[in-house]
């Protein structure tokens, strides 16, 4: 009896077990069709064009200048153009002209927009790039002590005024600070010496040029800390004018005009986001974003738009 | 890997040739660290001793902030020393920013609550029952502190290697008060910055390349100043 009903209930048992076991059969059955089904409901979606729709938002870099950063251009460009092309997210790099081109060159950048033209154009010829247009230019200014005692003002051209700052600063009376870092900006301020035909300045055959090696905003902090000179970028400066002691003592001079530049690098990890953004940054759109940006703040615009 | 073997390349044949002008940044950075770091002994040994040996009301509290202090952000330092020496700041008459003396500031700052902590740690390490005796024999107070102070000697070199080894490799602050100015405020570590900023990694290896050798010189002087101390007394 004992033995019949343990094995009454064995068999029952095993039954029971056996049931259960076709139960989660049949579950994994119906999880496995349901999967299935799940995944069928998707591909005709994948399928549907000839362009395979992207669910993912893929991400754009862009390398730029930290003057274009500190103006606070790309705080307005970059919604606009990811409102435009939802598909793609931009990351800003700010470094100098020098590391962005760099960043293009080792494809760490997928798009560029500088502003060192000649070197743009060089960048492009060694076939790093594969297309530079001219977006915008702004225009430089030199900033400097109220009591410009230089004498920057009164100098009869723009030549005379860097004369007189070289002039002034030998004599120990004030120095001159210098982006040196390789920027786009610090080009540009080289560049000057060289027009008004004075030897290249360098921190350590001239006690009164300093040199940050930093962005324009830095460079600005020290120049008005210590009360000298500098060259800058009218953006950099009006965005930053509360925090500073010094003023425009010159500009509207012919070669203080800066021209921007867009870059599609050469085989860039997002050659399509690259591309769109080059294409809508010249577009009739943004070029207006542009012309209109600052007005509001500082009652004239910081960027004149000239893609053409 | 081949950006690391070209930098480290380039790194390597620009310190061999001493064609890139480094030299200038190292000396800044020893001057401006060293005297810093000497100055944050000066205040931070009584601080530490005064904490570390004698029992007085509020001692805990002293200690709290001293060991809180080990964490300061020299990003804090940096932003708090850049607003009082503004032009626009309390002392901007001074006209300090952008200095060795303000980087100097800053660094003491940031180096004095280490110094304090660690030999006031050094020096209540020293066993109670050798003050007692010292002072049994006869000692007076002042002579009691040398002896501490002898005894805790390896805890204080410690002390100081720490502070310097923090500050020497410190950016935050040393950036923001000091400006990285060509020849005159430009140090290891903000230099290192730049290079990286210009793409120019090479030159960056180079430079990080001295002040690792530095770190790690520092800190085997003083393990062997330490182990050499431990044989000796144990003879």
């Amino acid at each position: 009896m004992h033995v019949s009903e343990g094995i009454g209930s064995k068999v029952a048992g095993s039954k029971r077990a056996l049931s259960w076991h076709r139960f989660s059969l049949v579950t994994l059955a119906l999880i496995l069709a349901l999967t299935i089904v799940g995944c069928n409901k998707v591909e005709p979606a994948d399928d549907g064009g000839d362009k395979p729709v992207p669910v993912e938002v893929t991400e754009v870099i862009l390398a730029s200048t930290t003057s274009t950063q500190d103006s606070g251009l790309f705080d307005e460009l970059i919604p606009a153009f990811e409102k435009a092309h939802p598909e793609y997210a931009v990351k800003v790099i700010a470094v100098g002209t020098g590391e962005a081109l760099k960043l293009g060159e080792t494809k760490d950048a997928d798009v560029l927009l500088v502003h060192a033209k000649a070197r743009e154009e060089a960048f492009i010829e060694n076939g790093f790039g594969i297309e530079r247009r001219d977006v915008m230019y702004n225009d430089f200014v030199i900033v400097g002590p109220k009591e410009d005692v230089a004498g920057v003002k009164a100098a009869a051209d723009f030549a005379a005024a860097m004369k007189a700052i070289e002039k002034a600063g030998a004599s120990g009376k004030t120095s001159f600070v210098s982006r040196g870092d390789d920027s786009g900006t610090h080009t540009k301020e080289l560049s000057l010496w060289k027009a008004a035909e004075i030897a290249t300045p360098t921190p350590e055959a001239n006690k009164w040029y300093e040199s940050t090696g930093q962005g324009m905003g830095e460079t600005l902090k020290i120049t008005s800390e210590k009360n000298v000179y500098t060259m800058t970028d009218r953006a950099t400066y009006l965005s930053m004018k509360e925090a500073l002691d010094i003023e425009i003592l010159r500009e509207g001079d012919k070669s203080l005009l800066n021209q921007y530049g867009v870059i599609v690098v050469a085989q860039a990890d997002n050659q399509q986001g690259a591309q769109a953004f080059f294409d809508w940054v010249l577009s009739p759109e943004a070029q207006k974003l542009i012309g209109e940006f600052g007005v509001e703040k500082y009652g004239e615009p910081l960027f004149t738009p000239n893609a053409s | 890997m081949d950006i690391y073997v070209s930098a480290a390349h380039e790194g390597w044949a620009l310190l061999v040739s001493g064609t890139l002008d480094i030299w200038t940044i190292v000396a800044t950075s020893l001057r401006v660290s060293g005297l810093a770091a000497a100055i944050s002994l000066i205040i931070g040994l009584p601080l530490g001793l005064l904490v570390g040996l004698r029992h007085f009301v509020g001692r805990r509290i002293v200690l709290i902030i001293f060991n809180s202090g080990l964490g300061l952000p020299p990003v804090f330092v940096g932003l708090l020393v850049a607003m009082t020496l503004s032009r626009r700041g309390p002392l901007g008459e001074m006209g300090l920013l952008y200095s060795q003396t303000a980087m100097i500031i800053s660094q003491l700052i940031i180096a004095t609550p280490i110094v304090t902590a660690i030999a006031a740690g050094a020096v209540s390490a020293v066993p109670k029952q050798l003050r007692q005796q010292a002072r049994s024999l006869g000692a007076q107070s002042w002579r009691v502190a040398l002896l501490t102070i002898k005894e805790a000697r390896m805890g204080l070199i410690a002390a100081v290697a720490g502070g310097f080894g923090q500050i020497i490799s410190e950016i935050g602050a040393s950036q923001m008060v000091g400006g990285n100015l060509a020849g005159d405020t430009r140090v290891m570590t903000t230099a290192i910055a730049e290079f990286t900023r210009k793409g120019q990694y090479g030159s960056g290896l180079a430079l990080a390349l001295i002040l690792i050798s530095l770190v790690v010189f520092v800190n085997v002087v003083l393990t062997t100043m330490q182990t050499s101390a431990d044989r000796w007394e144990r003879q």
